[in-house]
């Protein structure tokens, strides 16, 4: 089966595009698939260190495009997930090295290679951005539930659908439970129903992610992380399967742990 | 939301955020800004007043949301005719 094409983005800038593509890609090569990542951001290499491994880029993609390497070349192989590869962003080139028909000719190559192949796009709506949904099959949409997060997701989904590539799924990342309860924080269903597309994942804030990226091992591969629980259920959902969106409630106290447990909420 | 917050009767944060996430979103979607809705809503009760008589006070305008797409609703209450007759033969004295 040729692979399956997934862009994230989301607009805004820090919101956890890469810290999503990075722990999807962790989780589907967990469950066996052929993954290969794309740093879509051209200029601001990250995904190397997010994924620890920026100390093995020797090509990067616009060397791809320019014919200075071969596509095989400039893949970089996990440490520990051999079914994992990295195609790094060019760091010191200008953003206009690469067009939206450059994209899809390297993803075209890639289809046959591999199960998935994962692109990280850059903030905002430009060229970085066109270029990274111009070859996707399926885009994920990146928020936080803030104003600003989910005003700029809008603006996206609005222009995916003018693309012709669909709303997109939304990712809602960095929900505070504790916040959402005291409601000083927009809840899931809030989002949802501002947005109006599926949804596909609900990440928690998690101090793990922060520790996870210090060491370049993203929380997918943490089987006690919450939020990595929640990145690898996304990455089920991607394989087509049907799992049941966490709890996240259930950080609560432990008296409010109890009365859940015993029916009383 | 604190407890000043409530002794005070003040919304909590995230209604606030959703209420006014609500009225941009419409804004953006529809390129319209307020004070264009506004001179839209008043051609509509000039065109409109020049067939029928209506009770602009009663009426009810906006943008409403259905999924990802938005709607221009307008529910414009019409004076009866009688009440209009009345109106006019009191003025007629
Ligand atoms: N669920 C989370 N919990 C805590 N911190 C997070 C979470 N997701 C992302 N972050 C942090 O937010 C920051 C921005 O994330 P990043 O993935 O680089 O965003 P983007 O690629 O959208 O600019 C990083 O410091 C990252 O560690
Ligand atoms: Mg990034």
């Amino acid at each position: 089966m040729p692979a399956q094409v997934v862009t994230v983005t989301s607009g805004k800038g820090g919101v956890g595009k890469t810290t999503a593509i990075a722990n999807l890609a962790v989780a589907l090569a967990s469950n066996g698939s052929r993954v290969v990542c794309i740093d879509g951001d051209i200029g601001l290499r990250n995904l190397d260190v997010i994924l620890g491994l920026e100390n093995r880029i020797v090509y990067d993609i616009v060397d791809v495009i320019e014919g200075r390497c071969r596509l095989k070349q400039a893949m970089i192989k996990d440490k520990k997930l051999p079914n994992l590869h990295l195609i790094p962003a060019a760091q010191t080139r200008d953003k206009n090295a690469v067009s939206a028909s450059d994209m899809n000719r390297l993803v075209k190559d890639l289809r046959s290679e591999c199960d998935f192949v994962l692109i990280d796009s850059p903030a905002g709506i430009e060229r970085g951005f066109k270029n990274a949904i111009a070859p996707a099959d399926r885009v994920l949409v990146v928020t936080n539930p803030e104003v600003s997060a989910v005003r700029d997701a809008d603006r996206v989904i609005g222009i995916l659908e003018a693309e012709g590539k669909g709303p997109g799924a939304l990712i809602i990342n960095r929900l505070n439970p504790a916040l959402v309860k005291k409601q000083d924080m927009l809840s899931a269903d809030d989002v949802l129903d501002l947005l109006a597309i599926e949804l596909i994942g609900i990440v928690p804030e998690d101090e793990g992610v922060i520790v996870g990226s210090n060491r370049g091992v993203p929380v997918a591969a943490d089987p006690k992380s919450r939020a990595g629980q929640a990145f690898r259920n996304i990455a089920r959902r991607l394989m087509g399967e049907e799992v049941p969106f966490l709890d996240l409630e259930s950080t609560g106290s432990l008296w409010e742990r109890i009365q859940r447990l015993a029916g009383r909420k | 939301m604190s407890f000043l917050d409530k002794l005070l009767g003040r919304k909590n944060s995230a209604d606030s955020a959703k209420e006014r996430l609500q009225l941009v979103l419409i804004h953006d979607r529809t390129d319209l800004t307020s004070a264009e809705l506004e001179s839209l809503r008043d051609d509509l009760v000039a065109t409109i007043s020049r067939h029928v008589e209506i009770d602009v006070t009663g009426m009810q305008f906006g943008v409403e949301h259905d999924g990802r797409s938005q709607r221009l609703v307008a529910d414009i209450p019409i004076k009866s005719a009688h009440r209009r007759r009345a109106a006019r033969k009191s003025k007629t004295k």
